[in-house]
């Protein structure tokens, strides 16, 4: 009979399942060419091979080189696809028929490569991503100047400029690196016994790249850079584990950018500042009303700077202001920056003097704040200038108001003799408008006073005197001021719409932010983190999450980081969650709380609260920002009652399997219990009813119906044992104890059916003790030497030595073994290896076995001997496993 | 005076209590019946048996609550029976006062012998001062082991816990009964103290040390001396 094994199953949906997955990418990583990593690479697929890996070559380049070329002996190498462009024949790698042959580990060398024209992406390094997700993995080669964060450096470094760049990002996500090192000494010795390949046409370039100096520098670079990687694994293990360390309070860069060419190179200083500091890092472009008129040209560099500092992993925003420098140090305040770096603009000494440089006013605001100013020589002075041609201090505005009312005049003087004065006036008005548009409120209030009064004095007779003859006059004087007060209200309405407008956006963005961040949280504790990186972003609060309990009648913080709530807090959470209505600090319900409590409401009802703290320093928030951390909760809440649905869904899907599995498992204990009950009552009723039977059968009965019940007692104490070790149940007690007693008790128990067996126990003289539940080993040693009772005749030998840490023992037969193919199996609940029919169990001995061992922090293996038998070993640890498991 | 033996039976399962009954009283045993604990207590007043077979788990009260208080004015040999697994319920029987105990099921020569060798050991006038069972002999007066005829050169402590075992030969002692025997209180902690010297015990008393054949372990609550009958 055949009955199902739910475990096996489950294992199959597994596999099926993950095959679908992403594949895993591994970069060879060197300082220069010639290092050797075409061949690491190719070792490292033949050992691949050897393990019996689906292997394929998709591209490797081997410059004819003999070695590596060897190396390529045995692999399947995929054709390339050649194709005709222009009338030149070009080659590259045939990513369809990659994807079409489905290998487990695909080779690809030079990940920096850019693909011949016609091709499906234009980078290699697309082509690998499209492999990745196609579930194959990938081995690459990739030389360090190719990325894009070093790319300056290097290129300052050597000379060389390498356009071939890769975003670092693809370094960072890699699942395995594996640095390719050669000191340089030897590198120039292969290029001078011309091992290194170097192109005709790129020789002398490369004389010039190839000389101690320079490759001692990339040498040092890759070498931090794989540091730095292995330094980033550790940090995400702790996290990911919740092992706190010291990764959160360190420095926090600002890098203030501009739309020009400068900013890209600020960028990618303030990531190499920012992962030798091991600092967070901010990129922030304040968009003031003139670079809402920033040419096409410029808006694209823009955006490319921010999408570069995406890729290097800053987060980026953008500030919408009417002051540059203001608006920097207040993000800078809200985020506790500690650092800050700016360009230096190339401009003549004049300009910064009369409009006042933005470092200049950085620094003077900076106050505690450091500010690092990096060099522009690439930026040309005419695009600085265009690009900040407003000036910032506003008292100049005031300047420029009556410089432009001065103006005015002079331009009405000119044309006074062919004008009427009333017509003069204009050019006053004009004055007061330009004013209104780029100057501001205020000074274009101050143009239109200063324009009536200037008017009044030099055109108005009397001439140079502020009487007034002509009465008409003073309608004009009325209609020149009215008119510049309400343009100027005009413009400013205008301009606070524009504002409301920005803020809007970043309120979108924000909401945004926070909405693509909860999209891919898995866990409550991920949703927190979420929560707390978006908040303490928009509102500088920091933020927890309390649900309830299981009682539904307590809440409880997600995260255990010191966020155990005082009494009266608790007490204001729990109103806020009882009456779905927001407490606590800044609110009409209990103020005098230190903590805000926002319900998290969903269509199911309240889930929790979100508590929110802000330091005795900080302004409460304002309406809009109360609005905004509304959204946020609700936003909040929807992701907890997603992640709560899916546990649902989770739990009722453990609960069919363990249904399945309690199926299985009454069809084999009703079988095998009835059988046993079949033996004994035929027995019974044979004897008590069938006179006619002679001694001899009488006794046979007896002892066959004896047998069956030792067998079921066996099996009731079977069951008993699996239902401890599923249930978790198992409380071992430890106690320093003698292996040996362990297996004299074992052969005691078993002495009926160890009759005329021979048992070989061979035990070295200082066998330490071992910390054990004395009781739980010798049903461990039960259950093995039975099962080498039953499944052979000849001696059974029993074998035991201390390690360096643990104790090993073995129990060996010279029966029938175990088929190889289930040797994985035996120590599964239920699994039977299929037998003679002669021989019974339940298939519970084995698994029970591994549960006690496993429990003692030991392991149990099983292998067949040479000759024909089975070898079972297990060990168990000599030191004490954790007090956990402990009791008594 | 091991036949006509007048047995307490104290158990809350019929079965048990009718095959209990059918093969003590075949041997010769007059036997008494309780199904509870306050019964079983009452019946000891009233019958004063000579044994008392009691199962652990009782409707009214705990089978070791019932041995404490019986131990209290009575020198009654109790034999416990109980389920495997209880081993925590069994040592603090014996701790109590209890002589022995049965895991259910057992059979019926079992569980003869074992009130045998209890009914002989009650009846024992204490302290003789030679205890033999098969090769080995303990001379308590000269303080020497004899195995074969051949003296078998012990530690002071290995013979004090020997000794210990010999004088209580069948009964099951506990972990704590023979360290604080041999070692005295403030010891209760010193398990591996017991194993080593219990395991240097075998070396040089047992024949065959895996397979012990005078000192056995009962595992996860003690040790006793196995008498040969």
């Amino acid at each position: 009979m055949n009955r199902p094994d739910p475990d096996a199953l489950l294992a199959r949906v597994q596999s099926e399942t993950s095959t679908r997955t992403r594949g895993k990418l591994k970069i060879f990583l060197g300082y220069a060419a010639g290092v050797g990593k075409t061949y690491a690479m190719l070792q490292a697929a033949r050992q691949r091979k050897e393990q019996s890996i689906d292997v394929v070559v998709a591209y490797a380049e081997t410059h004819g080189r003999q070695e590596t070329d060897a190396l390529l002996e045995g692999l399947e190498i995929l054709p390339r696809k050649t194709i005709e462009y222009r009338g030149v024949t070009l080659s590259d790698m045939d990513l369809d028929a990659v994807l079409a042959r489905k290998p487990q580990l695909a080779l690809v060398d030079e990940l920096a490569h850019t693909n011949a024209e016609g091709m499906r992406h234009p980078k290699r390094v697309q082509d690998v991503l499209e492999i990745l997700d196609a579930g194959i993995d990938v081995y690459t080669t990739l030389n360090i100047q190719h990325l894009e964060s070093l790319n300056d450096v290097v290129a300052q470094i050597t000379g060389v400029y390498v356009r071939e760049t890769l975003p670092d990002s693809i370094l960072d996500t890699a699942d395995d690196i594996e640095l390719i090192d050669l000191p340089p000494e030897e590198l120039l010795q292969r290029l001078r016994d011309g091992k290194v390949y170097v192109p005709e046409q790129a020789q002398r370039a490369l004389n010039k790249f190839f000389r101690q100096g320079n490759l001692t520098a990339l040498r040092e670079m890759t070498l931090r850079r794989a540091a730095m990687r292995v330094d980033d694994q550790m940090r995400d293990y702790m996290r990911t584990r919740a092992i706190p360390g010291p990764w959160a309070a360190g420095e926090r860069l600002m890098v203030a950018v501009s739309a020009s060419a400068l900013g890209e190179k600020l960028v990618r200083r303030a990531r190499h500042l920012a992962d030798e500091l091991n600092a967070a890092w901010f990129v922030v472009f304040v968009e003031t009303r003139e670079q809402l008129r920033l040419s096409q040209s410029q808006q694209d560099q823009l955006a490319r700077t921010l999408h570069l500092a995406e890729e290097l992993g800053a987060q980026t925003q953008t500030l919408a202001a009417n002051e540059i420098v203001p608006a920097l140090m207040d993000f800078a305040r809200a985020h506790n920056i500690t650092k800050i770096i700016a360009g230096k603009p190339l401009r003549p000494r004049w300009q910064e003097f009369l409009r006042g440089s933005l470092v200049q006013q950085l620094i003077r605001a900076s106050g505690e704040i450091d500010v690092y100013v990096v060099s522009a020589q690439a930026e040309s002075a005419a695009q600085s200038l265009r690009a900040s041609w407003r000036p910032h201090a506003p008292f100049i505005r005031y300047v420029y108001a009556a410089l432009l009312i001065a103006a005015a005049t002079i331009l009405s003087l000119l044309v006074d003799p062919f004008l009427s004065n009333t017509n003069l006036a204009m050019f006053y008005l004009l004055a007061v408008v330009i004013a209104a548009l780029f100057l501001g409120r205020g000074p274009s209030v101050f143009a239109s006073v200063l324009g009536v009064l200037a008017f009044d004095f030099i055109f108005v007779p009397p001439l140079l005197n502020f009487a007034v003859n002509d009465t008409e006059y003073v309608l004009t004087f009325i209609a020149l001021f009215a008119v510049g007060l309400v343009v100027s209200e005009l413009t400013a309405r205008v301009r606070e719409q524009a504002d409301a407008a920005r803020q809007r956006e970043q309120d979108n963005a924000a909401l945004y932010a926070l909405s693509r961040d909860l999209a891919v949280t898995a866990n409550s504790k991920d949703i927190l983190r979420a929560l707390e990186t978006n908040a303490a972003l928009v509102f500088d609060r920091r933020v927890t999450i309390l649900l309830p309990g299981k009682t539904g009648k307590e809440l409880k913080p997600i995260a255990g980081d010191g966020a155990e709530l005082a009494e009266n807090e608790y007490g204001v959470a729990l109103w806020a969650y009882e009456h779905g209505q927001t407490a606590g600090r800044d609110t009409d319900t209990l103020p005098a709380a230190k903590m805000r409590f926002v319900p998290l409401k969903t269509a199911r009802g309240i889930l929790g609260v979100i508590g929110v703290t802000r330091s005795d320093e900080s302004k409460p928030l304002s309406p809009s920002q109360r609005r905004m951390f509304d959204t946020f909760a609700s936003l909040v809440a929807t992701a907890i009652e997603r992640i709560q649905l899916a546990d649902t869904a989770r739990q009722a899907q453990v609960r069919q399997e363990t249904e399945e599995l309690q199926n299985a498992l009454l069809n084999s204990v009703s079988h095998d219990l009835r059988t046993p009950l079949v033996s004994i009552t035929g027995a019974l009723t044979s004897l008590q009813e069938d006179a006619a039977l002679d001694d001899a059968t009488r006794h046979a009965l007896i002892e066959n119906a004896r047998g069956e019940t030792e067998r079921l007692n066996r099996l009731v104490g079977n069951l008993l044992d699996m239902t401890r070790v599923e249930a978790g149940a198992l409380h071992l007690r430890l106690e320093p104890s003698d292996m040996q007693d362990a297996i004299g008790s074992a052969l005691e128990q078993l002495e009926r059916r160890l009759q005329g067996r021979e048992v070989r126990v061979q035990l070295p003289e200082d066998l330490p003790l071992v910390p054990m539940d004395f009781a739980l080993i010798v049903q461990v040693l039960v259950n093995l030497i039975d099962n080498a009772l039953k499944y052979s005749q000849a001696p059974i030998e029993i074998r035991a030595h201390a390690q360096s840490t643990q104790i090993q023992v073995q129990v060996l037969d010279r029966g029938i073994g175990i088929p190889s193919a289930e040797l994985p199996y035996i120590f599964d609940r239920l699994y039977r290896v299929q037998r003679p029919e002669m021989v019974s169990g339940t298939g519970m001995g084995l698994a029970i076995c591994k549960g006690i061992v496993e429990a003692h922090g030991g392991t149990i293996t099983a292998e067949n001997r040479l000759g024909g038998g089975t070898l079972i070993t297990f060990t168990l640890p000599l030191k004490n496993i954790s007090d956990a498991t402990k009791r008594g | 005076m091991a036949e006509g033996a007048r047995i307490l039976i104290v158990d809350d399962e019929p079965a048990i209590r009718r095959f209990l009954k059918t093969v003590l009283t075949a041997h010769g045993y007059t036997v008494f019946e309780a199904t509870r604990g306050e019964e079983a207590i009452s019946q000891v007043t009233a019958q004063r048996p000579d044994a008392i077979v009691l199962d652990l788990g009782l409707p009214d009260m705990d089978g070791v609550q019932v041995t404490r208080v019986l131990r209290e004015w009575l020198q009654t040999p109790i034999l416990i029976l109980s389920v495997r697994g209880s081993e925590v319920d069994k040592i603090a029987a014996l701790d109590a006062g209890a002589d022995d105990y049965l895991t259910k099921p057992f059979g019926s020569g079992e569980l003869l012998a074992r009130l045998r060798v209890a009914l002989r050991r009650a009846a024992k006038n204490a302290n003789e001062p030679i205890f033999q069972t098969g090769a080995l002999k303990i001379d308590f007066a000269k303080r020497v082991v004899m195995m074969n005829e051949n003296e078998i050169q012990l530690t002071p402590t290995e013979y004090d816990l020997l000794r210990a075992l010999a004088l209580d030969a069948g009964k099951v002692l506990t972990h704590h009964h023979l360290l604080r025997a041999v070692w005295g209180v403030g010891y209760d902690e010193e398990m591996h103290m017991l194993r080593v010297n219990i395991s240097n015990l075998r070396k040089k008393i047992e024949p065959d040390a895996t397979r012990p054949r005078y000192i056995v372990t009962e595992p996860g609550v003690g040790y006793r001396l196995r008498v040969s009958e």
